[in-house]
């Protein structure tokens, strides 16, 4: 095999050769091999970051009209260095009362719940980080660590609006992991597997947003309600609560908060791609060489994650109680029928050729949809009309 | 010493370790913190056990959830921020004694089984529990009506929890 | 390789440390904490008996997600009802909730 063809193996053979020509076990020697991976991946997606936050400035600075960054380095590209060291020799205050353990462990978890969710992404067919047989639900678990991290901020840091804005902020997160597991097991009934890399294998036929366009919708929305960020963004809603369960960090703790909250974005573009848009899948390309596998997903990632900026940048901050009301009394039904639907079409349709399979499937999709519109109509209607009473159907003439 | 083993009692002297210090801290909020360590340990034990199912759901309903609400329960039910003083009753030390002889109780019963010191079988590759454990919980020949009566106990106890510790001062008054 | 004893020390240790967190402790909220690690070592202990058993035979498995069920139907209603009376007695110290005794 060449180095083009399966780049990792080759890596590994040669180091493994190295370490045992220096006398350690070959097992350790594996292990080590291991840590080295973990470790390259790792420093990869830190620098990604760095260019995430310069690819979020200019991005919003766009959408509102306005050039962004340009003075340091060549297109600001410079720029982001520049935010790093100034946060790096930032003082760093701990407020007093605050419990000094928990303060200081919070960004690292949070930081560290979206480092792991890189384990099981597949960046091309042979490089994985794990292939798990549980890879849908160990995103979930992966978004209940930055749960708990949020959490563990607002608390300690001993003022009353970070742990309001924390409290908001777990709440409309728990309360969105509900639609956001019950879409993941559809493209899981497609697939026959939880498995991320039997998903995306599956989407051979077509990608799942073709077959199933109204769950991808769904995801975004959780996903992007899971991030925290606009519109759903009540955990550090800037005009209300002074930033939230941000506000005591400052310094690079902020940093990584921050930085956090973007690569998670990115994770979370670059998940909406792989389990409805076919992931490393473009046309075949991905056989030729892991090299171009692993730009099809960045490419495909930063497609989803410039969705999500262009929702944040463009929507209104929706009131908490609103939010929760859209979950449980919208959302979550929705998710439930839409998952009942899939399985039933999923099964009735399962042996037929592949047009009639992907055209039922994406009509019953656009059907649920519009029915669930229609009663949200109806209700609101029935709603307004409480409030503001009847109104006339011909507007006679007043003087 | 496999380096199998090296794990194991590393993660199980860690969970110990957490849930020694749930029991006996004195600050509310740092043992509902080291729970969450404990059901981590734990979480990793399933994952040593091959029942990767049970270890991801173990972080997704007990530290995404339940840990949460012990927090939220914990914050919800003090008077002010501190701490309450010592946290054991004054017969703290019959509860420890009857833990230590629940423990040698249990460890003396099971040495003289048979099946003590068996060692696990290699799982055939062609097994995926994850599809077995789907069709054991949903086929009329498993366990789908003891799965049924489990969802039916959730619903009760969802609707129970919250007529329970509904509040109707604060309650919706956008009528 | 790791022998069932290990395991099975394991859960048992957990189970107690739980025990010991039940009988022993003021808050509410404590003694519910010392239930859920003696829940936690009854799933580990189910987990270990079904591998080092027979694999194929699931029940193992079914029934720890069973317990995983129970136990956050328990812990929300527990915990319900600490809320409540804390609403209304103003504290948690199980030794103060005492109305009912002569």
């Amino acid at each position: 095999m060449s180095f083009w063809n399966n780049p990792l193996k080759v890596i590994a053979d040669w180091l493994l050769g190295i370490f045992t020509g220096w006398g350690i076990s070959e097992i350790a020697a594996q292990v080590l091999i291991g840590f080295l991976g973990v470790l390259l991946l790792l420093s990869l997606l830190m620098v990604l970051d760095i260019f995430l936050v310069w690819i979020e400035r200019k991005v919003v600075s766009r959408f509102q009209d306005r050039i962004g960054p340009n003075r340091v380095g060549p297109f600001g590209l410079i720029q982001p260095f520049a935010d790093i060291i100034k946060l790096l020799i930032k003082e760093d205050i701990t407020p007093t009362g605050a419990d000094k353990v928990v303060y200081n462990l919070a960004p690292i978890l949070s930081m560290m719940s979206v480092l792991v969710l890189w384990a099981v992404v597949p960046l091309a067919p042979t490089i994985l980080g794990v292939d798990l047989n549980v890879g849908a639900l160990y995103i979930i678990a992966a978004g209940a660590i930055g749960t708990l991290s949020i959490i563990m901020a607002g608390w300690s840091s001993n003022n009353k609006y970070a742990l309001i804005g924390a409290f908001r902020e777990v709440a409309v997160m728990l309360s969105f992991e509900i639609p956001m597991l019950t879409i993941l097991l559809i493209p899981t009934i497609f697939a026959g597997s939880m498995g991320i890399g039997a998903i995306t294998n599956a989407q051979e036929k077509a990608w799942f947003v073709f077959l199933a366009p109204l769950a991808a919708l769904i995801f975004l929305i959780a996903a992007i309600a899971e991030l925290g960020r606009a519109p759903f963004d009540m955990g550090e809603a800037e005009s209300e609560l002074v930033s939230g369960y941000n506000i005591e960090y400052s310094g690079m703790k902020f940093g990584m908060f921050y930085a956090g909250e973007l690569l998670h974005a990115f994770t979370y573009g670059g998940f909406w791609s792989i389990l409805f848009f076919g992931g490393y899948r473009f046309f075949g390309l991905e056989q030729v060489s892991p090299f171009l596998a692993i730009a099809v997903v960045l490419f495909k990632a930063l497609v989803g994650y410039w969705v999500i900026m262009w929702v944040k940048y463009t929507l209104m901050r929706i009131r908490i109680d609103h939010m929760l009301a859209f979950n449980w009394k919208f959302l979550t039904p929705l998710s439930f029928v839409l998952l009942m639907v899939v399985a039933f079409m999923n099964a009735l349709l399962r042996g037929t050729p592949n047009w009639l399979f992907v055209s039922g499937m994406f009509l019953s999709n656009v059907a649920v949809g519009w029915v669930a519109l229609e009663i949200a109509r109806m209700t609101s209607r029935r709603e307004r009309e409480k409030v503001e009473g009847l109104k006339p159907v011909v507007e006679t003439a007043h003087h | 010493m496999t380096g199998e083993q090296i794990t194991f009692l590393v993660v199980a002297l860690g969970t110990l370790g957490s849930a020694l210090m749930v029991v006996t801290t004195r600050n509310l909020v740092h043992a509902a913190l080291w729970l969450i360590s404990t059901l981590f340990g734990v979480a990793v034990i399933f994952a040593l056990l091959s029942a990767s199912f049970l270890a991801v759901v173990q972080v997704v309903v007990y530290i995404g959830a339940i840990a949460i609400l012990f927090i939220f329960a914990v914050m919800l039910t003090r008077k002010d921020m501190r701490d309450q003083g010592p946290q054991l009753n004054k017969n703290w030390w019959l509860g420890a004694l009857l833990a230590v002889l629940t423990f040698g109780g249990l460890f003396s019963l099971l040495q003289g089984w048979s099946g003590w010191s068996k060692t696990a079988a290699v799982i055939p590759s062609s097994f995926d529990a994850v599809n077995e454990l789907g069709n054991a919980l949903t086929s009329p020949t498993g366990y789908v009506l003891p799965f049924e009566v489990a969802s039916v106990l959730l619903v009760a106890a969802l609707v129970g929890a919250v007529y329970v510790a509904f509040n109707p001062r604060s309650g919706d008054s956008q009528k | 390789m790791i022998p069932l004893s290990w395991y099975l020390i394991l859960s048992a240790a957990l189970f107690s440390i739980g025990l010991f967190g039940v009988l022993s402790r003021r808050n509410a909220v404590a003694i519910l904490l010392g239930i859920e690690l003696m829940l936690n070592s009854v799933n580990v202990n189910l987990a270990a008996f079904w591998r080092y058993g027979d694999v194929t035979n699931i029940a193992g498995q079914v029934f720890a997600v069973i317990v995983f069920a129970v136990a956050a139907a328990e812990v929300s209603v527990g915990l319900a009802l600490v809320i409540s009376v804390y609403r209304r007695r103003n504290t948690v110290i199980a030794d103060e909730l005492d109305l009912m005794k002569w």
